[in-house]
């Protein structure tokens, strides 16, 4: 039983990890119609920057926060190259992907390719349910869900918000009203880059990354935003925990081998049914 | 108000507009009519400034409001929202004026607006293009997939506005019945050029003018 919860508080903090990168492939293909497969570069830079301005010695909460707003940066960054342009959205996919191997190789020069970690939140293990539990990952779980209701609240409640919402529903008529609807998804790439960095400054405590640890986050990230069509916050949060907790599971009862390779067969069922419910809909109307 | 001059504009190689000229005055009411196809909306989005010309002038002493073919409202949120972000260049956000012509749609304030009736999701597109506090209201067809009694309500509601603000308006139009019992002054575009312009009741009475849009000679 202790082990189960162990599992599951693994694997809803992994969850959240998933979930942020989902939800900054949501709020950027909404607005901008571009699938951003550069979302897990977002991390890997954020968790390093962090570490090494840690390692230069600025305190813990500031380093974080500072490797996050550096996370927005390069999200605005990389938004720049992908949609400045005249690129169709398949065109800046494809871009992405090369702004994702560009910063594998801009982390492999500075920092190399073993695994990096730092301490994270200090203080004991908190008891929950019977266990003992580092309080980073309650820290990940807490931070994880307060961003994303925070942005919830800020798409939904406020006036830029909506404006970009309305982008993501009719551009043309957001056009019309005067709203610069680049500049929109250039911001749905910087609040993409700022969740990023949060999952990777809040994850590399848990686990060491690499510098290519983007593609299995991208991969996984990407999946859970497919639970909702790539559309829907809630469900990219629903998707994100569920693969976090499917993977630590498998790893768990099983073997760690196959946690990535469970966790994509989940994603291809969850496709598959949804493409069934579609077309039974689709009947009916 | 409006003063464009030879406008052309080009779809790659195909020319959608040739040498479009055309005024609208202040406080006047002007109509375009024109079958699918003339060029109404690409004159609109040119003068709304989503497409380039590739020569000519538009000159507009004020700024304009676009309401575009098809209404175009943003479904997912409700009208109060639809309304609010027409002003995203305006310095007030307050729909209370929109409400105050349109009382309608201060009932339906919280509905979205994917949900609303052809109708009022017209109210609504005309809404929030006046949210922009335009000199010029550019309206693209109307009266499409209106039923004839919601068009002659809106309808009023235009000429009420026009009386009282001085708004000056480019009623874009199939129904050349409609507009022209709307607009004192009319334009006839016909595959990219200007065909015939003057005071309505004079086109209303042009052959090209009746056999195209009028279903032949009425007889009296």
């Amino acid at each position: 039983m202790s082990v189960l919860v162990q599992y599951l508080i693994t694997g809803v903090s992994r969850g959240f990890l998933f979930a942020l990168l989902a939800t900054g492939f949501v709020i950027i293909f909404r607005v901008t119609k571009v699938v951003n497969f550069a979302q897990g570069s977002f991390a890997v830079l954020g968790g390093f920057i962090a570490y090494s301005l840690l390692g230069a010695g600025v305190p813990q909460g500031a380093a974080e926060v500072l490797a996050v707003l550096a996370s927005a940066a390069i999200g605005l960054v990389f938004g720049a190259v992908t949609i400045l342009g005249k690129m169709s959205p398949t065109a800046s996919l494809v871009t992405t992907i090369g702004l994702a191997l560009f910063s594998e190789a801009a982390a492999m020069l500075i920092w190399g390719t073993t695994p990096l970690t730092y301490n994270g939140l200090s203080g004991h293990d908190i008891r929950v349910a019977g266990i003992f539990v580092q309080p980073q990952y309650l820290l990940l779980i807490g931070v994880s869900l307060v961003s994303l209701i925070i942005l919830w609240l800020v798409l939904d409640r406020t006036y830029v918000g909506k404006a970009m919402t309305a982008c993501a529903s009719n551009p043309y008529a957001a056009r019309l009203s005067g709203i610069n609807v680049k500049r929109m998804g250039l911001l749905s790439f910087a609040i993409g880059g700022a969740l990023g960095g949060i999952g990777g400054v809040l994850i590399m405590p848990l686990f060491p990354i690499t510098y290519d640890g983007d593609v299995n986050l991208a991969i996984l990230g990407f999946a859970a935003a497919i639970v909702g069509w790539l559309r829907s916050p809630g469900l990219a949060l629903a998707g994100g925990l569920i693969f976090g907790v499917a993977e630590e599971l498998v790893a768990g009862y099983w073997s760690e081998a196959n946690e990535t390779a469970v966790a994509l067969v989940l994603m291809i069922l969850i496709l598959l049914w949804q493409a069934h419910r579609r077309q039974r809909v689709e009947k009916l109307v | 108000m409006l003063a464009v001059d030879g406008l052309v504009v080009r779809y790659g190689a195909a020319v959608a507009l040739d040498g479009v000229s055309l005024e609208v005055g202040r406080g006047e009411m002007v109509a375009l009519i024109g079958a699918n196809g003339a060029g109404k909306t690409t004159l609109l989005n040119t003068l709304s400034g989503i497409l380039a010309p590739s020569t000519g002038t538009i000159r507009c002493a004020g700024r304009l409001a676009h309401v575009p073919e098809g209404r175009e409202l943003f479904p997912d949120l409700c009208v109060d929202d639809n309304l609010r972000l027409g002003a995203w260049k305006a310095d007030s956000h307050d729909p209370s004026q929109v409400y105050d012509l349109f009382p309608k749609l201060r009932d339906l304030s919280r509905r979205k607006a994917g949900y609303l009736s052809g109708g009022e999701q017209q109210m609504v597109a005309i809404g929030r293009a006046l949210m922009a506090k335009p000199d010029l209201l550019a309206i693209d067809e109307l009266s499409q997939g209106l039923a004839p009694i919601v068009v002659q309500e809106i309808g009023r509601y235009l000429v009420q506005l026009n009386a009282r603000t001085g708004l000056s308006v480019l009623l874009v139009e199939q129904n050349a019945r409609l507009a022209f019992g709307l607009c004192p002054r009319a334009y006839v575009l016909e595959t990219g050029s200007i065909a015939a312009h003057g005071p309505s009741a004079r086109l209303w009475d042009e052959p090209a003018v009746q056999s195209a849009y009028l279903g032949g000679h009425v007889t009296t």
